[in-house]
């Protein structure tokens, strides 16, 4: 008489299952789009919660790049030579900088060269045509070894070089750059911070639509308890519909960043191009499109998931 | 089947016992009314049976199962071999006729054209048929109460209870659902019936447990009302 309890009263099958999660995936977005209005505003609220951290990032990142890529061309050290040096010492030095370690590249800027780099840049041609000796220095722009790129390596190459005779100075100047950086790092910390505390919100926005709609449905739950229905088939449909709200937010905060992109664009090329850089906002960004296409769909599950087990182990005393 | 060994049932909200050490013994494929006056703990010993409620004290088996041992996971499926039907109907008034008598045979997971077979079958033998597409707002008391009972005996479970089935039906269509239950009878399932309509029963020639103030009377019910 002891029948086991998992009994296979029907024919179970892999394809059933299947054709029922189909089922109510879709019917859970059918019954969302009967009530438009109340979706459409959970949606988009989530999608404005998604999008303001997203919309931080893509300004962040492009400028945590330039700034790498700043950074690495700034180790450049500049060798300032002694005016009364003549072209043949220059040489020399230019020789004894190029055979030093830990330098990989030089370039000499004589002084004939820096006058008429000076004179097309700055716009002072006529007044320099007055003056009767060149007063800028030649310039050896050093470039350090690949491997010698760390800035305590570059300033104490600066240091050795300054000593020599021959050398009025020479520069690194990146203290600038290393402020910038620090203020990125700053911006990017804290755009993580506002990710996580608006992801908290999407979740907690998920969960209480779904807690509502559970407690709309409770009478349905408890007479699907009542006639056998397992946790798991009364927990599915909620789950899928926390899915929906996650995937049509991360759509519409997509949709957003889009839209403020194009809006930005064009004054964003303009202030590019005044530093001769690519300041462009690229949508497609890789990482950012898993942090919403997958973060946000999981963030409404467990949303789901979280309203679904509340509401059953609150209920769970009277069955 | 169904074995209770000094069960007692004490509702925290409400002072006295609703049912006070009851012994009782229901073989695999009997069928049995369970009577007595309003308040005597019918429905309350019926609950127990499908685990709508725990005993305070003692045991309960049901299909070999000790049902206080039942985990939460179990539940469900204790519940799929025991096909209930309610005094108050506990039918869903969003969904159809059909969808609501489908309902225990959608969440076990059956097959779409079995489910519809199975359903169309049972709605025939209650006599709805032609309100399959209503929904229950639609219906009449009796005609809800049979769309209970369709939903009870869609599964087919090895054990059918039912509270108060004939409580709102005329006596001709009462004798049709009590035939019907006969009918699950022959084919082996266990049923228990708890009602008030003893000159319904008397000619069925079953077991009667007579329950009084939450005890099992020994001796068979000389009158009720
Ligand atoms: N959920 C509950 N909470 C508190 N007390 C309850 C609850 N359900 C039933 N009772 C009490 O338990 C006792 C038995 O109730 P039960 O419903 O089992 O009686 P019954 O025999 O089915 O009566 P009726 O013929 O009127 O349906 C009653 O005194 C009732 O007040
Ligand atoms: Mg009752």
């Amino acid at each position: 008489m002891t029948i086991p309890h998992r009994t296979p009263q029907y024919p179970k099958r892999r394809f059933n299952w299947l054709l029922q999660h189909l089922q109510d995936a879709v019917s859970t977005l059918g019954k969302l789009c009967r009530t438009p209005l109340s979706s459409l505003l959970t949606v988009t609220v989530i999608g404005i919660a998604l999008a303001l951290p997203g919309g931080f990032y893509l300004i962040v990142s492009p400028i945590q790049h330039h700034n790498q890529h700043w950074t690495d061309n700034a180790s450049t050290i500049s060798v300032y030579l002694a005016q009364h040096l003549n072209n043949s010492e220059i040489n020399q030095i230019h020789r004894r900088i190029r055979q030093e370690p830990g330098v990989a590249e030089t370039h000499l800027i004589d002084k004939t060269q820096a006058m008429d780099e000076f004179r097309t840049h700055s716009g002072f041609g006529a007044a320099l045509d007055l003056l009767e000796h060149n007063p800028l220095p030649a310039v050896i722009l050093v470039q350090p070894a690949l491997n010698q790129q760390h800035i305590d390596q570059t300033e104490r190459l600066a240091t050795r070089l300054r000593a020599w005779p021959g050398v009025d100075a020479a520069q690194v100047d990146l203290q600038w750059l290393h402020r910038f950086a620090a203020i990125t790092h700053i911006a990017t910390r804290g755009i993580a911070l506002l990710a996580a505390l608006l992801g908290i919100a999407v979740l907690l926005i998920i969960g209480n639509t779904i807690r509502l709609h559970i407690q709309n449905q409770q009478d349905e739950i408890a007479i699907m308890q009542l006639v056998g229905g397992t946790q798991a088939f009364i927990r599915r449909p909620y789950l899928y519909e926390g899915l929906w709200y996650g995937l049509s937010g991360a759509l519409v905060a997509y949709g957003l960043l889009f839209a403020a992109i194009t809006l930005l664009q064009n004054p964003l090329r303009q202030l590019g191009s005044l530093y001769q850089t690519n300041l462009a906002l690229h949508l497609n960004d890789p990482t950012l499109i898993l942090l919403l296409g997958c973060g946000s769909p999981l963030l409404g599950l467990l949303g789901a998931w979280l309203s679904v087990r509340q509401h059953l182990t609150s209920t769970s005393h009277e069955r | 089947m169904i074995r209770f060994q000094a069960v007692s049932k004490h509702y925290p909200a409400t002072g006295h016992e609703a049912l006070t050490h009851i012994d009782l013994h229901l073989a695999t494929g009997e069928m049995a009314f369970l009577t007595g006056h309003s308040g005597a703990g019918k429905s309350t010993l019926l609950k127990l049976i499908g685990r709508l409620e725990t005993p305070t004290r003692g045991q309960l088996w049901v299909n070999g199962r000790n049902l206080n041992k039942l985990t939460q996971r179990q539940i469900p499926y204790h519940r799929r071999q025991v096909g209930m039907i309610f005094q108050d109907h506990r039918l869903l008034p969003q969904r159809t006729v059909y969808n609501n008598v489908a309902l225990p045979l959608v969440v076990a997971s059956v097959r779409h054209q079995d489910i519809r077979r199975r359903v169309q079958a049972v709605l025939n033998k209650v006599g709805l048929a032609r309100k399959a597409n209503s929904y229950p707002i639609s219906l009449s008391g009796g005609e809800q109460q049979r769309v209970g009972i369709a939903r009870a005996l869609v599964s087919k479970p090895p054990i059918v209870l039912a509270d108060e089935p004939t409580g709102n039906l005329d006596p001709e269509l009462s004798r049709d659902i009590m035939g019907l239950f006969t009918e699950f009878n022959t084919v082996g399932v266990t049923l228990l019936i708890a009602t008030h309509d003893v000159s319904l029963i008397r000619p069925l020639r079953k077991r009667i447990i007579h329950l009084q103030q939450g005890r099992v009377q020994p001796a068979h019910p000389t009158d009720n009302s």
